[in-house]
């Protein structure tokens, strides 16, 4: 089964939604990987307004190819996760919901989901030419000077992820490898 | 021929290649690879991982239909060279021209430019994609045979080595890749193919691990002591249960390649370096 969800993410949304669970997500999706992260916590702790709202928003890790003349994005598949480890509950607390990417995360970003209530979910990495056909319009928000880790806002329909980390402190990632480990 | 049989090679010719490489390696998965994830498709226990493998040739096939990068990181150029003792390269430097062909691949097939110039403290982009990491190696004959291969950072940063002891042994060996990989879990890109270096020094081992990652999916050393250890070394990672993506399932490896190189009395470096299931690479002789 498919759970079909919609941004800005609701707490309903984020409550009913469990680890190993496939959904599509329609509507925006925010990029930034290391760079951004280091500026946008930076901005947080001076005090300083951040270049979009995150609340209730999600974040993806991803810096994507540039586009062909006529397309909206390049190939567009995920980063791996743990290098934004040291950012993400920082935004969580002010109030991102979800983000996107590939691998594990540290112990102190899964209880910083658990007591903000946001979610984790895994892209497949290295898809990057079949994600990209999900993306319909992108536009450079902030950090151009980035070049591919620029934050762009990203305008997506029935983008495919599964949930890795759920509020409710379940990782699919543990739960798989439990299952089909031998010996 | 130039005078005293040498073979002239115009510069030129290698920024062209290499900017043709760098495109296509980018675009079109090796077919053996592609080979590879097809029986992992057809032998996965998890329906959760056979549906991942389903995705991820079909990204693939669009990525070599389509002429887009299969991957968004379109990596760090890595450019080898085999080069003819008796050729004479003419026309310019030639790392010169291999940045030259990095910098058009990249630029005109709108591929990623991943490079910063200072690792710690500016971070400032190059904007190119150059520098490329460029091995040269020269051999007997008048050919130019030229690899490029690009490496994302995603699997590059799961990369290990050791210093192990002679006392280590084949177990030592075996422990410390099946653990790298294990470490690695998801973040790699799993399926994964992994490159072993094992002998040589500090610096040569991890060379041939990375060389390691160029002989195509489902070839063996040709050594057959090594062939079976590379047998072996697939079979107990395919037991750690980490699967395409990590999600859980039998195909956490399609290959592992080992490469050696002799050795110190005192030593036994090993190396890991691993692939995504992407893995790209691509040859040209001149």
């Amino acid at each position: 089964m498919v759970i079909e969800i919609s941004t800005p993410l609701t707490e309903e949304t984020v409550a009913r939604l469990k680890a190993g669970d496939n959904v599509r997500i329609s509507g925006v999706l925010y990029t930034a990987r290391d760079a951004a992260h280091k500026r946008l916590v930076a901005l947080i702790a001076e005090g300083k307004e951040l270049p979009m709202d995150i609340r209730g928003q999600i974040i993806y890790y991803v810096g994507p190819t540039p586009a062909r003349p006529g397309m909206p994005i390049g190939s567009a598949g995920p980063t791996t996760s743990y290098r934004m480890d040291s950012y993400a509950p920082l935004l969580m607390e002010h109030g991102l919901k979800g983000m996107i990417g590939k691998g594990s995360r540290s112990q102190a970003v899964r209880d910083a989901m658990v007591r903000f209530k946001a979610v984790y979910f895994a892209a497949i990495g290295g898809a990057g030419a079949l994600l990209a056909k999900c993306v319909k319009a992108s536009e450079i928000v902030a950090y151009e000077d980035l070049g591919p880790e620029a934050i762009r806002k990203l305008t997506v329909e029935g983008f495919t992820v599964v949930v890795v980390n759920d509020i409710y402190g379940t990782d699919l990632y543990e739960e798989g490898v439990r299952r089909y480990r031998i010996g | 021929m130039g005078c005293n049989g040498l073979r002239e090679i115009h510069v030129s010719d290698v920024t062209a290649a290499v900017k043709r490489l760098c495109i296509s390696a980018n675009c079109n998965v090796p077919r053996e690879t592609i080979s590879a994830l097809k029986r992992a498709e057809k032998a996965e226990e998890s329906p959760v991982a056979r549906e991942v493998l389903k995705q991820i040739l079909e990204n693939h096939r669009i990525a070599r239909e389509e002429g887009v990068p299969a991957c968004q990181d379109t990596g760090v150029a890595m450019v080898f060279l085999e080069v003819g003792q008796d050729v004479h390269l003419v026309g310019g430097d030639l790392y010169a021209a291999i940045n030259e062909g990095v910098r058009q691949g990249y630029t005109e097939g709108y591929l990623r430019k991943s490079l910063v110039d200072d690792p710690l403290f500016k971070r400032m982009n190059t904007g190119d994609n150059t520098p490329a990491m460029i091995y040269v190696d020269v051999v007997p004959g008048t050919n130019v045979k030229l690899t490029v291969a690009p490496k994302g950072g995603g699997a590059e940063n799961m990369s290990g080595i050791a210093m192990l002891t002679p006392a280590a042994g084949v177990e030592g060996v075996k422990r410390f890749v099946v653990e790298r990989v294990q470490k690695a879990g998801s973040n790699p890109c799993p399926p994964v193919v992994v490159g072993v270096g094992i002998g040589g020094t500090f610096d040569r081992v991890a060379l041939l691990a990375k060389k390691a990652l160029l002989r195509p999916v489902g070839s063996h050393n040709a050594d057959p002591t090594y062939a079976k250890l590379e047998k072996e070394l697939l079979a107990e990672i395919n037991k750690l249960g980490i699967g395409p993506q990590g999600f859980g399932g039998r195909a956490t490896a399609l290959a592992v390649n080992i490469e050696y190189a002799p050795c110190h009395i005192a030593s036994m470096p090993v190396a890991v370096n691993l692939n995504c299931h992407v893995g790209p690479h691509e040859s040209v002789e001149l």
